[in-house]
């Protein structure tokens, strides 16, 4: 336990530990220092005079935020002085900063706005012309009006330590300084638009929000970004059935204020000019639309057809999908339809990753793990690239607690410039007894397995986790929103069902069902007779194979829940409708309706009961995901066995997102910074030596 | 980009004499001495630096538009610094100040024709008590008139 001193806080006595910052201690007891340059989790700044304070027994105001306390101190944080004092900083802040308020992104949601309200420094003494200089555009979605910056410096911070770009810096000094990017007219970063998020006036404003609407006039919704598999909450501001901003401002959901490029824009595939809003049925050589009635009338009627013939089905599943549509299709297709052909796009493999961890708990790492850690070993994986929030957890876990990460990958990542050990893949035997004898200096391990972990590589690396002595948690990577869940949902094709490579290649494959998955992107279906039939946003490569295709509603538009890449369960909230479209859940259930099955209530709510019910460690406490929370799962306790097929890691980059990414005009649209994603799915996997399982 | 065995030398030293980790530290005075040598801060020095310092080269840039000592364009062989600070200004550094430009026929940061001079107005130099005070390149001149100015810069003509 810290040494402890007791001070005075506007007149209350406080109990605060020993050098710990006035500002902090003052937040925890409830009482509101402003500031404009101090920022949680982000070095000092000391630049706004803002949080000037009055300390008594000392001559002048001293800043709050890089003030540490000390035994008796006795503060005042409103008296007077203090009051007049940040009167006058914000009447020179304002001497320059344009009153264009009204058309301002940030008004209503400006900091410097709500402290001249407070202060009431309306009044200004200068009379001289305001500097003017124009507004710059940085990149598709970055835009920089100089006249109201108040160098505060946050979004040079955030850039710099938080995400580890360094693309922001200040030109020249005092009254023609000005936040400039690193191409000195654009910008080549990630695009994460972090800066934007924390610039606490207008100064940097979002391409995609700026002028299209008033902050209070949206609703917002918090629901999971749908496109990698971390799971980060992003709150959707809406508007007459429009998603217009993505942000996380309100730092709900296990990201905090974390979103990448493509949680914060590339939302717009929803409204892409190609979306697919009715039912379309094969005619000779084009598809024409048709009622939906008719269309769950002709799958209905045709899949009860095949059934009593007794007739091969396959079913594909989605890892995009909720786990309850997950859930609900694997029921169909084992139950309704009487088949254990079902699969999906396995990206990760968790089959291998279960049973080596079988019988243990607490062995699975959850995304905050990641930032506690005192040790992260990252295996074959271009965390910045693929999963950008657990290497933003990882980033601030080595500025924060000074983590020791270790790096073993088969090209050049980011991770590597704050590992202290790295390895390029495939490693020697030597490497890995080194890495063995470092980590055994630790007290506790994570352990993050990427694609270039193969089967036995997986595995080595567990065994090598045990042999430590510490407590070692582990996360195997999987792509996409709700891999996890369709592996956990039983979507595979376990008790001798075909893989999803045999039901493409099988010639005698009579019903091919694909829910939300483009399969036959670079593949062929063999069976050239196969009734198929597809639900989806698009009009994807699988969808022109198909007789039916069903207009799908995407994850923003629907409830349910989604499990993350570490296990951790969290709610989705439909944000938008789409005229047309109906969600897969509910075009399940009503061609369950057609066929005359009882599969149960097809309402998002019910599924998740039964799951809740059935599926091993899904047992999670309602209120901590009804809340918003993410509930870990628990692994499945036992022996998993090894599947058929192959697995594959999607291969995307910090700008890419399967077929979501081809539709969002945003995504499109940046230019992208030069990633060094090594080439997963091109080279041949790394394999380790097998005989590093300790004995 | 290499510099006279000199100056790397110069860099080795200093690199070396700054705890581990902290090579941003060198980042000004390597800017200062290397612009000595290349007569101005070019891209590729910027480049070069933040190579050296293990820095970002947009904060190299930062450090180069901070210090108004830092040039990107070259400057005459002289530089003349005129301080037009509140001391100088009391004894004459204003008119000192214009004298120099209308002699050199050149305003401010400007260089003549010939790339021979240079000059420009700065801030207080610390020579108030011998003020009005000018800087020829690293030389202090005090007590300046417009007429010891212009024998010093007919002198430094005559030299070359």
């Amino acid at each position: 336990m810290a040494e402890t001193v007791q001070l005075t806080i506007n007149g209350r006595e406080i109990e605060a530990e020993k050098g710990k910052l006035l500002i902090e201690v003052a937040r925890e007891n409830g009482i509101e220092i402003p500031a404009f340059c101090y920022y949680e989790g982000l070095s000092l700044q000391a630049a706004c005079r803002m949080c000037l304070v009055e300390v008594e027994k000392t001559p002048k105001l001293q800043v709050g935020c890089t003030l540490p306390v000390a035994a008796g101190m006795v503060i005042h944080t409103e008296s007077p002085t203090v009051q007049q004092a940040r009167k006058g900083t914000l009447e020179f802040l304002l001497t320059n900063h344009p009153l264009d308020c009204p058309v301002c992104d940030k008004g209503g949601e400006c900091e410097l706005q709500d402290m001249v309200f407070r202060y009431g420094a309306g009044e200004s003494r200068f009379t001289e012309r305001k500097l003017h200089v124009p507004e710059k555009q940085w990149s598709p979605v970055v835009f920089f009006d100089a006249p109201r910056c108040i160098l505060c410096y946050r979004c040079v911070r955030v850039c710099n330590e938080g995400m580890g770009v360094n693309a922001l810096g200040i030109a020249e000094r005092g009254v023609r300084a000005e936040i400039v990017p690193n191409h000195h007219d654009y910008l080549e970063c990630d695009e994460c638009g972090a800066c934007i998020d924390i610039c606490p006036v207008g100064a940097l404003t979002s391409g995609i929000y700026r002028y299209q609407t008033r902050p209070w006039e949206m609703n917002h919704v918090g629901t999971i970004c749908t496109h990698c598999a971390d799971g980060c909450r992003t709150t959707l501001g809406v508007r007459n059935e429009k998603i217009i901003r993505g942000n996380n401002r309100d730092r709900s959901g296990i990201n905090g204020e974390f979103l990448c490029v493509k949680g914060r824009y590339a939302f717009d595939f929803v409204e892409h000019p190609e979306r697919l809003q009715s039912p379309m049925l094969k005619t000779g050589d084009g598809f024409e639309p048709v009622s939906w009635s008719k269309a769950l009338e002709i799958i209905g009627g045709r899949f009860a057809e095949f059934k009593k013939a007794g007739a091969n089905f396959g079913v594909i599943g989605s890892n995009h999908t909720t786990n309850e549509e997950n859930f609900f299709l694997q029921k169909f297709a084992r139950q309704g339809l009487g088949t254990n052909n079902i699969d999906h796009h396995r990206t990760g493999d968790l089959a291998t990753f279960f049973d080596a961890l079988s019988g243990r708990t607490d062995a699975l790492a959850t995304v905050s793990d990641l930032y506690t850690a005192k040790a992260i070993v990252i295996v074959g994986s271009d965390l910045s690239q693929q999963h950008p929030l657990l290497a933003n957890q990882i980033r601030a876990n080595v500025r924060h607690h000074g983590a020791h990460v270790y790096t073993l990958t088969p090209g050049p990542v980011r991770e590597e410039k704050l590992a202290v050990f790295t390895v390029r893949l495939p490693g020697t035997k030597q490497d890995l007894e080194a890495l063995r004898e470092k980590l055994k200096t630790e007290s506790d391990v994570t352990m993050v397995f990427g694609g270039g972990a193969s089967q036995h590589g997986m595995r080595g690396f567990i065994g090598m986790g045990d042999s430590l002595g510490i407590p070692v948690k582990y996360i195997c990577l999987v792509d996409y929103s709700n891999s996890r869940g369709a592996f956990d949902m039983g979507v595979i094709p376990r008790d001798g069902g075909m893989c999803l490579e045999e039901m493409l290649g099988s010639t005698d494959l009579d019903v091919l069902w694909v829910v939300g998955a483009n399969p036959l992107k670079n593949a062929t279906l063999a069976s050239e007779k196969a009734f198929v039939v597809v639900q989806d946003l698009f009009m994807t490569e699988t969808a022109k194979r198909a007789d039916i295709v069903l207009p799908a509603a995407s994850a923003y538009e629907k409830n349910g829940t989604v499990t993350n890449v570490c296990g951790e369960i969290q709610k989705l909230k439909a944000a938008i409708k789409v005229m047309g479209t109906k969600t897969d859940l509910e075009i399940m259930g009503l061609i369950a309706k057609e066929m005359g099955l009882n599969l149960g209530i097809w309402l998002p709510d019910k599924v998740l009961d039964e799951i809740r019910a059935t599926v091993h460690g899904y047992n999670v406490p309602l209120p901590v995901i009804t809340t918003g929370g993410a509930a870990p799962t628990l692994p499945l306790n036992g022996r998993v066995a090894a599947l058929p097929g192959s697995i594959a890691s999607a291969g995307d980059t910090l700008f890419t997102s399967g077929s979501l990414s081809r539709y969002s005009k945003i995504l499109n649209s940046i230019i992208e910074a030069p990633g060094e994603l090594y080439a997963d799915r091109a080279t041949p996997r790394p394999v380790l030596p097998g005989e590093v399982t300790p004995a | 980009m290499t510099f006279s065995p000199n100056l790397e030398e110069k860099f080795a030293k200093m690199l070396a004499a700054y705890p581990e980790g902290r090579k941003r530290s060198a980042v000004v005075p390597m800017l200062i001495y290397a612009q000595d040598e290349t007569g101005a801060i070019t891209p590729e020095l910027i480049e070069e630096v933040a190579r050296r310092c293990e820095v970002a080269p947009l904060q190299v840039d930062e450090v180069v538009g901070y210090y108004s000592m830092l040039h990107r364009k070259p400057l005459g062989k002289y530089h003349v610094q005129v301080c037009t600070n509140i001391s100088c200004m009391l004894v004459g550094g204003t008119e000192l100040y214009e004298h120099a430009k209308k002699k050199l026929g050149i305003g401010n940061k400007e260089v003549t024709a010939d790339g021979q001079f240079s000059v420009e107005e700065v801030e207080c130099m610390g020579a108030c008590s011998w003020a009005p005070a000018v800087e020829i390149n690293y030389d202090f001149h005090h007590f300046v008139t417009p007429e010891k100015l212009d024998k010093l810069i007919d002198g430094l003509r005559k030299k070359q």
